[in-house]
């Protein structure tokens, strides 16, 4: 135990603190970097780190004990052949950083130890590191670029060596091309819906989650999946409602797919149309509409988050994961219809909209969970009673020839 | 509050609330209902509501005169709080803060009309949810509603039925009983005999049983809930347990959060919890137990506590989050987003706490202390305390945990009893109180696998693997020769790993303080880090921290130069809530003196551990390391090691001797009194006397003291087995305990005193200020000497003893403080004997179990005036002789008498012998007050739990009594019970018949003694209700039918009384309230005359 512990490495965060650890993840002659951002969630590290909106962030976990249970299969698939415990079929954040690394781990679905999983996908995990320091000097400092050493003929390096290094920063690059599909492809639901005829959902993936697919065919939906630049606005008619998933980084860069949803959003055979935004989908919709995100001082990452649904007056407990949000005035005066649905009750800043009169709503928070509390999946219920009273009125025409369901590939496009 | 949630608007209706309590501490219910009381009428006083508090448990926290309006001292029945409910005619009551107790007495109440009568309304979780989460049935048809699995459960009233449940269920199956808290008569049978044995047992404790699929092996998952009127949910925490499915949960070794459950899995169940609990509809505090297959997705419900519990409290500690607060504000109508988070302040209580750390808890068992007891664990919990220890790595946190339980351990080790491999791999397969110790052998010292462990014992093997990087380290660490050639890097791997200095000490052969030399010489020492809920992510000032190695910076400064107070440690039996009652107070009176407070204690059990009693809290080991460690940086300008008991006390004079500054009475005078040469010898010279005693090292030395002299009071210092006090009466059985159950040798000393028979013992507390005695309390035992002080009912004004008596025990107690240069609390415990001498047999320079009691008594807090003492403050001690008199006994007149009782728990203590003797057997214990003794002690003896008075609604049938043992005084109070003439008397044996005269009747045990079914039957038959038996000596077999007559009377619920002086007390007490309690029980309770006991504290004693 004592032995496993004798490769070191370096956590540094830019102009700020140096930690000093021991690497269990991928070694590396070169230095990696990222955005440094942390995670209150106590459990789903499979989770975090497969969801494709961690893509180029150093993830710090708090729960100082990581790798209890494995790591899981990254290949079987469910009955709709989506991952059965990936969020992706990848590895995406950059690097992660925890207290304590359990190196032999006990679960009955563990099929590699998170040692083995980070070595084969190239990245590097750093342990031994007082993770709560990090996080405090975080919450001081806002969200910050970090990086890691695992060279052992670089251990030395001081602070000002470090600094001194480029750092790798996501926020400057358009990582939902990075991540999502590349083509369409097309989930079949095998579930009977409530309804007669089986629904046909549109999602927009700027690097979904697999759950959310999973939540919207279970629920009785044959789910086409679209890369998130997309003509939708050309599509959208075919289908009895609209997904915008989540994503990694700034939504600003996906200029493509907020243009696509202004024009859907303004028009006028469109009004009835079910759409429903989750995340980066919540910002995109937020930003065709006019309103305006911003950057937080260090994002909301945790599955403890109490949000107030404005409708209900409940308070709900939801799991997040994002670095971006929309501002609360631009949403209070913005002038398509759009208002305050959901509002966070640490830091009040908006968690979702909804539309005064048409069947959208979009959530900042991720009711399809995976990681994290499973409160808020009446959404998507409630999503499909939008769908259902659509489907009633709407007409489905053929569909373009390019989205035929049979000709498109069953998984997502890499 | 943000401003999207409107604010709580208070029903002005509510102006004053009862709160039911938990009584005495026992087994399954204990000092946690100490902290949820406690923190339940802090919330209520909060919002202006007078509170009214009913509970007879004087030691605690709750029943101090700064917290509730009202204390009842009174027992926790219907008929005492129907009373005190027309008396004070409250508006609400809340009945989830005083355990099963107060459960059942609400649920009660209710159903006899009294709420609604008098228009209490019962806040928050109504009454029928809490009806339907205690009654198996109804229970399982609710969760059957909402598809949510339960373990298949067949409920049975008979033997008959249970047979009949098992061919459906299937052999194994968990017998539990209903209605009986911490799991009381249940258990797990294999074959028919054991269903026959365990559902006869079950059923004499209460009307219904349980038979159920066993799950062993599975995990066992708990999640604390908390709903609001409104439906907002959540889930506090959640814990797993390091022992799987089979082990009680009181006594299983519990881990938070979940360390081995997957998202799917925690979530899973989180969202099975909030489903359960708005089925229910809770309205405050909820607990969620489940049983999780360790290879697949399979769950089900083991139960749901709807009131705060054990787990509530350790869950509370846990996270930080005042579960017990928080439910009492829900009580009252509040919304989980409109209160605020107390310990950010900034965000709301509606969220999940997020851990970045690791909380153990370890159950503390004290079955050493019984004779015939089993010592096996299972579905009947049987620990009498438990200990929590915070971490960052699990290791660390376990091997804190461990020494926490018990001091003179190590951290995770094995154990020499171990060393046989059948009986290694019979206690990893079968639990007993011992089994991490066999964990720990298999993995230290026999070679075993993970795997093989895993297979014995099912844990769970990440648990194991821990275990194992433990002992990897240990044998490395056992290469070195000496602490000079370890490598900085490995001793700071050791100390995250949970290493102590003593530990890595012994490992490489170098003393503790040496070893910290070394380690700080190297800079490597612990860092301070906070709890906050929240995982850092939003700043909070809390004041709760724990240290830990796995980390790089402190998270606090060190500025405010604070006075250090020791708590007490592990609750166990000698020493309980009482102590946490002395540091609390300790606490109070520092900080009403302007000081900054920084307390040690380790006990989520406790109040002193509560978020907002002091300046800071250390969650940490009450060790000689961890108090350095904190006293260093602290810097503190004095550290109280008195108000602790015995735990803190025994490392005052390491303390001293590293130069910290300690309040009151020197350390080394400290040790003068502990040393029993030097006590003696001090004595000698002030003329106090004690009973001849010598210490001896061989086993011919000890019986040439004894000749002459027996019977003699030994106390072995190593024992094999059974008790290690015990009086003897010959030599025959001196030989038997010392050579035969202990060892002696000059390594191990016998220490051998003269017993003073039909002796009268008092307990003298007091406080001194540089020698000078400042004030005493003298507390009479209602026992005989012999009965240890713990157990003895003690009786305060003393009502048997002379002016002149009292006189020279104040001159005792003033010569020794004196003697000592006491300053501060010293409690004695003294002899008269029948001739009139006075002996000293026992003196602690520190507070003691009494001290609670006397100063609410007395109604002048003991512990106030010991820290002005402290101060020197002789201004603050003026004041106090203003205000209560010079003389607390002989200048001031009393119209009241309090009697403290003892709580035993041996109901579920199998097999142990329910018999009094010089080892303390209580566990805690209650108090009321009366115009007189016998008024006294008659609410005090029914305040016990589950006290039925035997007397019979039905003038046609007669209960019978059975009388029993060779103590003479058995005639004198079965005269007094025969001149009653309500009874058919009894004895078991021809002999007993004789002596007690012609109305006895002969009431002959079968001869197959361990047939408890016909054992069962026969005392049905005879409608027998009490048990009276008095014996000179515990019983050496488990046929002595003086040990089945005690023993049979606890497993079938009745009043057992095996004492001759408490005995004629309650048979006079029952002689003179027969009429008017026969009258109150006929006609239900009579709402026009309240009887003189119920009255409330400040109604007999004057309180400004």
């Amino acid at each position: 135990m004592f032995d496993n512990e004798n490769h070191k490495a370096i956590f540094h965060i830019q102009n700020g603190p140096t930690f000093k650890g021991y690497s269990f993840g991928h070694n590396t002659n070169e230095v990696v970097s990222g955005e440094v951002v942390f995670t209150t969630s106590l459990v789903g590290y499979p989770e975090s780190m497969s969801d494709p909106s961690y893509k180029g962030q150093i993830i710090v976990f708090t729960q100082p004990l990581i790798g209890n249970y494995g790591v899981p299969s990254s290949v079987e698939k469910d009955e709709f052949n989506l991952l059965k415990f990936m969020e992706s079929t990848k590895l995406q954040c950059k690097a992660i950083i925890v207290s304590d690394y359990a190196w032999e781990y006990s679960h009955w679905t563990a099929k590699e130890s998170l040692q083995e999983w980070c070595v084969r996908s190239n990245v590097p995990a750093v342990g031994g590191v007082d993770t709560r320091e990090v996080v405090k000097f975080l919450r001081e400092q806002g969200s910050t670029l970090g990086c890691i050493v695992t060279d052992s003929a670089k251990q030395d390096m001081t602070s000002e060596e470090l600094n001194a290094l480029s750092f790798y920063n996501p926020g400057l690059e358009n990582l939902v091309s990075v991540v999502a599909t590349k083509s369409p492809y097309y989930i079949k639901s095998i579930t009977e819906s409530k309804i007669g005829a089986t629904p046909n959902v549109l999602l927009v993936d700027c690097g979904s989650k697999e759950n959310i697919v999973r939540c919207l065919v279970s629920r009785g939906a044959n789910t086409t999946v679209v890369p998130y630049n997309y003509p939708i606005q050309n599509i959208a008619k075919f289908y009895d409602g609209i997904f915008i998933s989540n994503g990694p980084g700034d939504p600003k860069h996906c200029t493509v797919t907020i243009d696509n949803l202004k024009t859907i959003l303004n028009d006028k055979d469109l009004q009835d149309l079910p759409i429903f935004g989750i995340c980066l989908g919540h910002q995109l919709l937020c930003l065709a509409a006019g309103c305006v995100t911003e950057k937080m001082k260090y994002g909301n990452r945790a599955h403890n988050i109490p949000t107030l649904d404005l409708i209900t007056q409940q308070c709900i407990i939801t799991s997040q994961n994002h670095g971006y949000v929309v501002s609360t005035s631009s949403l209070v005066d913005n002038k398509f219809g759009f208002k305050e649905y959901f509002v966070n009750l640490n830091d009040n800043s908006n968690e979702g909209m909804i539309h005064e009169t048409r069947p959208i709503f979009s959530t900042q928070f991720h009711p399809e969970a995976k990681g994290g509390p499973q409160d808020t999946s009446y959404l998507f219920d409630n999503y499909f009673k939008n769908i259902f009273n659509y489907t009633k009125k709407s007409n489905s025409e053929t569909l373009p020839s390019d989205l035929v369901p049979e000709s498109l590939p069953t998984e997502r496009v890499l | 509050m943000p401003e999207y949630i409107k604010p709580h608007t208070p029903n002005p209706d509510l102006k004053k609330v009862i709160i039911i309590g938990s009584g005495g501490l026992a087994i399954g219910q204990a000092g946690e209902f100490d902290y949820s009381g406690s923190q339940a009428i802090k919330a209520l006083k909060e919002e202006g509501i007078e509170v009214v508090l009913v509970n007879p448990n004087i030691a605690t926290n709750q029943t101090s005169e700064t917290l509730a309006d009202k204390i009842y001292y009174l027992p926790v029945t219907l008929e005492y709080v129907s009373y005190i409910i027309q008396k004070e005619q409250p508006q609400g009551i809340l009945l989830t803060f005083g355990g099963q107790t107060a459960l059942n007495c609400g649920i009660a109440l209710e159903k006899s009309g009294v709420l609604s009568k008098f228009g209490v309304r019962v806040l928050g979780t109504p009454i029928i949810t809490l009806e339907t989460s205690e009654d198996r049935e109804m229970f399982a048809d609710a969760l059957k509603e909402i598809n949510i699995p339960i373990a298949e459960s067949v409920a049975c009233e008979t033997v008959e039925e249970s047979v009949a449940a098992v061919k459906q269920i299937g052999f194994p199956v968990i017998v539990r009983s209903a209605f009986a808290l911490g799991g009381l008569g249940s258990g797990f049978a294999y074959n028919m005999d054991e269903l026959n044995a365990l559902v006869t047992r079950a059923l004499s404790l209460s009307p219904q049983v349980l038979v159920e699929r066993s799950m062993r092996g599975w995990k066992e998952v708990e999640y604390e809930v908390v709903r609001d009127s409104a439906g907002n949910c959540i889930t506090v925490c959640n814990m797993e347990n390091f022992d799987p499915l089979g082990v009680h949960t009181g006594d299983s070794i519990v881990v938070a959060p979940s360390q081995t459950l997957s998202d799917e899995e925690f979530h899973m169940l989180r969202t099975a919890a909030i489903k359960i609990i708005n089925h229910l509809g809770v309205v405050g505090e909820c607990n969620v137990q489940y049983a999780l297959s360790p290879d697949s997705l399979d769950y089900c419900v083991i139960e749901v506590n709807a009131r705060l519990s054990r787990s509530s409290a350790l869950a509370s500690k846990a996270t930080g989050y005042p579960l017990a607060y928080t439910a009492a504000k829900i009580a009252l109508g509040y919304t989980l987003p409109q209160l605020p988070n107390p310990i950010t302040k900034t965000t709301v209580a509606n969220f999940e706490p997020s851990l970045d750390y690791t909380v153990i808890k370890v159950p503390k068992w004290d079955l050493r202390k019984f004779q015939h007891v089993k010592t096996d664990i299972g579905s009947a919990m049987k620990s009498v305390g438990e200990v929590m220890s915070i971490g960052r790595s699990f290791e660390e946190a376990f091997q804190k945990a461990l020494r926490e339980v018990d001091p003179s351990l190590l951290g995770f080790q094995g154990s020499p009893e171990f060393a046989d491999k059948e009986t290694l791999d019979e206690t990893l397969a079968n639990p007993t109180d011992k089994r991490w110790m066999a964990v720990g052998q298999a993995l230290i010292h026999e070679n075993y696998t993970v795997d093989q462990v895993h297979e014995l014992s099912r844990i769970d093997k990440w648990f194991l693997h821990k275990c194992k990087n433990i002992a990897a380290m240990q044998s490395h660490l056992s290469t070195y020769a000496n602490i000079a050639k370890l490598e900085p890097e490995l001793l700071l791997k050791a100390k995250k790993i949970g290493f102590s200095d003593k530990q890595i000490g012994i490992f490489t052969k170098t003393p503790e303080l040496e070893v910290r030399a070394f380690r700080l010489n190297h800079g490597v020492h612990p860092w301070v880090k906070r709890i906050d809920t929240l995982a850092a992510e939003v700043p909070a000032s809390t004041n709760y921290l724990y240290m830990t190695y796995n980390a790089s910076s402190h998270d606090v400064k060190f500025d405010e130069n604070p006075y250090v107070v020791l708590g007490s440690g592990v609750y166990r039996i000698g020493s309980s809530v009482e102590f946490d009652w002395c540091a609390v107070n300790t606490v109070n009176a520092l900080r009403k003196r302007g000081e900054k407070v920084t307390m040690i204690n380790y006990n989520p059990e406790t109040v002193s551990t509560d978020f907002d009693e002091v300046d800071r809290l250390y969650f940490e080991e009450l060790s000689l390391e961890r108090c350095l460690d904190i006293i260093e940086l602290e810097n503190p300008r004095g550290t109280v090691i008195s108000m602790g008991g015995q735990l803190p006390q025994n490392i005052a004079l390491p303390l001293y001797n590293q130069g910290v500054k300690i309040m009151g009475t020197s350390p080394k005078d400290i040790d003068n009194a502990e040393n029993r040469h030097v006590f003696s010898t001090i004595l000698d010279s002030i003329n106090v006397d004690q009973p001849l005693w010598k210490e001896l090292s061989t086993l011919q030395e000890a019986s040439d003291f004894a000749e002459g002299e027996y019977p003699v009071l030994i106390r072995p210092s190593y024992v094999l087995s059974g008790a290690a006090m015990a009086v003897v009466d010959n030599s025959e059985e001196l030989h038997e305990k010392l050579a035969v159950a202990a060892d002696v040798s000059p390594e191990h000393p016998v220490v051998m005193s003269k017993f003073h028979l039909n002796s009268r013992e008092l307990d003298i507390d007091s406080v001194a200020c540089n020698g000078e005695l400042v004030a005493y309390a003298v507390s009479e035992h209602l026992e005989d000497a012999g009965v240890h002080s713990g157990d003895a009912s003690l009786v305060l004004p003393p009502q048997n003893t002379s002016t002149e008596e009292i006189r020279k025990l104040k001159v005792i107690a003033q010569k020794v403080a004196k003697a000592w240069s006491i300053t501060g609390p010293f409690n004695m415990q003294i002899l008269i004997l029948p001739n009139g001498n006075i002996k000293v047999i026992e003196c602690n320079i520190r507070a003691s179990r009494s001290l609670p009691f006397v100063s609410k008594v007395l109604g002048c807090n003991f512990v106030d005036l010991a820290v002005s003492a402290f101060f020197n403050d002789h201004e603050k001690i003026a004041e106090f002789k203003n205000k209560y008199g010079d003389d607390l006994m002989l200048d001031k007149k009393y119209d009241y008498v309090a009697v403290k009782s003892p709580q035993f728990s041996f109901n579920r203590l199998a097999g142990a012998d329910p018999f009094l003797s010089v080892e303390m057997a209580s566990t805690g214990e209650v108090c009321s007050l009366g115009k007189n003794l016998q008024e006294a002690y008659w609410g005090s003896i029914q305040s016990t739990m589950n006290f039925k008075v035997p007397i019979s609604t039905d003038v046609t049938k007669k209960l019978g009594i059975l009388f029993g043992g060779n103590l003479p005084q058995l005639e004198k109070v079965f005269d007094v019970f025969n001149s009653i003439g309500k009874y058919n008397l009894f004895a078991s044996d021809e002999e007993t018949c004789k002596r007690l005269g012609g109305s006895v009747q002969l009431l002959k045990f079968p001869d197959n003694t361990s047939d408890k079914k016909l054992l069962r039957k026969l005392y049905a038959d005879n409608d027998i209700t009490c048990v009276i038996n008095l014996s000179h000596a515990r019983a050496r077999t488990i046929e002595d039918l003086d040990y089945l007559m005690r023993r049979n009377a606890i497993d079938f619920g009745l009043c057992l009384f095996n004492e001759p002086n408490t005995s004629l007390l309650f048979a006079e007490c029952l002689k003179e309230k027969y009429e008017s309690k026969l009258n109150l029980l006929n006609q239900g309770i009579d709402f026009q005359t309240i009887p003189a006991e119920v009255k409330a504290w400040d109604e007999f004693v004057d309180l400004n």
